[in-house]
């Protein structure tokens, strides 16, 4: 008998088998595919996606992940809240932001200027409608209650921002875990990355209520 | 050509002179300059949390802010570094999303900076100057010619500390 033996349910991420990954990276498909989905309907035209990839990372890859750390990106975070609590942050480059909101605005897609305050509205709402398609998928499929918080935006480095979510994966461990999504949009790529991050408990409570632990 | 040494997020390197040490897109990570101006060694550390104490995992030292600076002035102490010589230099510690509903996610720049700056008071190290807080990203590189601490940023300038 094993009664009275602690047990200990915490789940490492450099723990995750094959198993978790892809149920990870399932659910990295059917959110992301809500929110091109969702960005298809804003531009009023067809945005296909690639299959997410899903990558366990150490902290010293994460900022070599755009392109380097240095790397000029737009950061759209919100908060997530319900019955699973965290993080969820979609990352653009400078660039594919621009050819974003010019398309949404109707403008010419190579008019490169810096924001406005117009332009970065739409830019945080482009990031509300992604996140908030991403997180209903997610919620559907896990029957759980999510909510997505107001978002807020950051337009700095590529490793001052990825700091962010990297941090909240120090506390549990030594790696981040990453899911990549590749818009596209005819001709012009669009590529943003999505990175989910639940806090401790919420890891857990993700997985069994997809069933992969018990 | 200099010898660039890059420091990863949650790492940290020493090195005797010739050297630059460097590490790219500090956000709400602190980087952590120690320098020896008799011995010319430095040491820099990009640490990522306050304290190893609250933290359920904590076998990567270089993640944090408490045993990050003691290692670092260790591995310094044994490339002949003299403790009464070593001077301190911060920079990072931003706050990245302006964010109010979120708790100490958001604060956690300014815990780096407070816990780091007590660890180093503990061990009696001099913070002879810093560049701490803000909302934007800092890229810093420490020289071991004269432990001057070049700091770049995007839109908010470059300078040396």
């Amino acid at each position: 008998m094993l009664l009275g033996m602690e047990v200990d349910m915490t789940i490492n991420i450099e723990d995750l088998n094959n198993l978790h990954i892809d149920v990870l990276r399932e659910i990295g498909n059917i959110g992301a595919g809500s929110a091109a989905t969702a960005l298809a309907k804003m531009l009023n035209k067809k945005v296909n996606m690639d299959v997410p990839k899903v990558k366990v990372m150490e902290f010293k890859e994460v900022s070599e992940t755009l392109g380097g750390a240095e790397i000029l990106v737009i950061g759209i975070l919100l908060g997530v809240n319900g019955e699973l609590n965290g993080n969820i942050m979609f990352i653009l480059e400078y660039n594919a932001a621009q050819v974003l909101v010019n398309m949404l605005l109707g403008k010419p897609l190579d008019e490169l200027n810096d924001f406005n305050e117009l332009e970065l509205s739409a830019l945080k709402e482009i990031g509300n409608i992604l996140a908030g398609s991403y997180l209903s998928a997610m919620s559907s499929l896990t029957n759980l209650n999510i909510m997505p918080s107001v978002p807020d935006i950051a337009i700095d480095m590529a490793g001052a921002i990825l700091s962010v979510p990297a941090i909240e994966f120090g506390k549990i461990g030594d790696t981040v875990l990453y899911i990549e999504t590749e818009f596209l949009d005819g001709n012009t790529r669009v590529v943003g990355d999505f990175f989910l991050i639940p806090d401790v408990e919420s890891y857990e409570i993700l997985l069994k209520a997809l069933g992969v632990i018990s | 050509m200099e010898n660039l040494i890059k420091v990863g997020m949650a790492d940290l390197q020493t090195s005797g002179h010739p050297c630059v040490l460097t590490t790219l897109g500090l956000g709400s990570c602190v980087g952590i300059a120690l320098y020896d101006s008799n011995k010319k060694i430095i040491g820099l550390a990009h640490i990522m949390l306050p304290s190893s104490l609250q933290a359920r995992n904590n076998s990567n030292i270089a993640k944090f802010a408490d045993t990050g600076i003691v290692k670092m002035l260790n591995d310094m102490l044994k490339l002949g570094a003299r403790k009464e010589n070593i001077v301190a230099k911060l920079a990072g510690g931003a706050q990245m999303f302006a964010f109010s509903d979120s708790s100490d996610m958001m604060r956690i720049g300014a815990r780096n900076v407070i816990s780091s700056k007590e660890k180093l008071q503990e061990l009696n190290i001099p913070i002879i100057t810093e560049d701490t807080g803000g909302n934007y990203g800092r890229t810093i590189e420490l020289f071991s010619e004269d432990g001057r601490l070049l700091i770049k940023t995007i839109g908010h300038g470059i300078k040396y500390i």
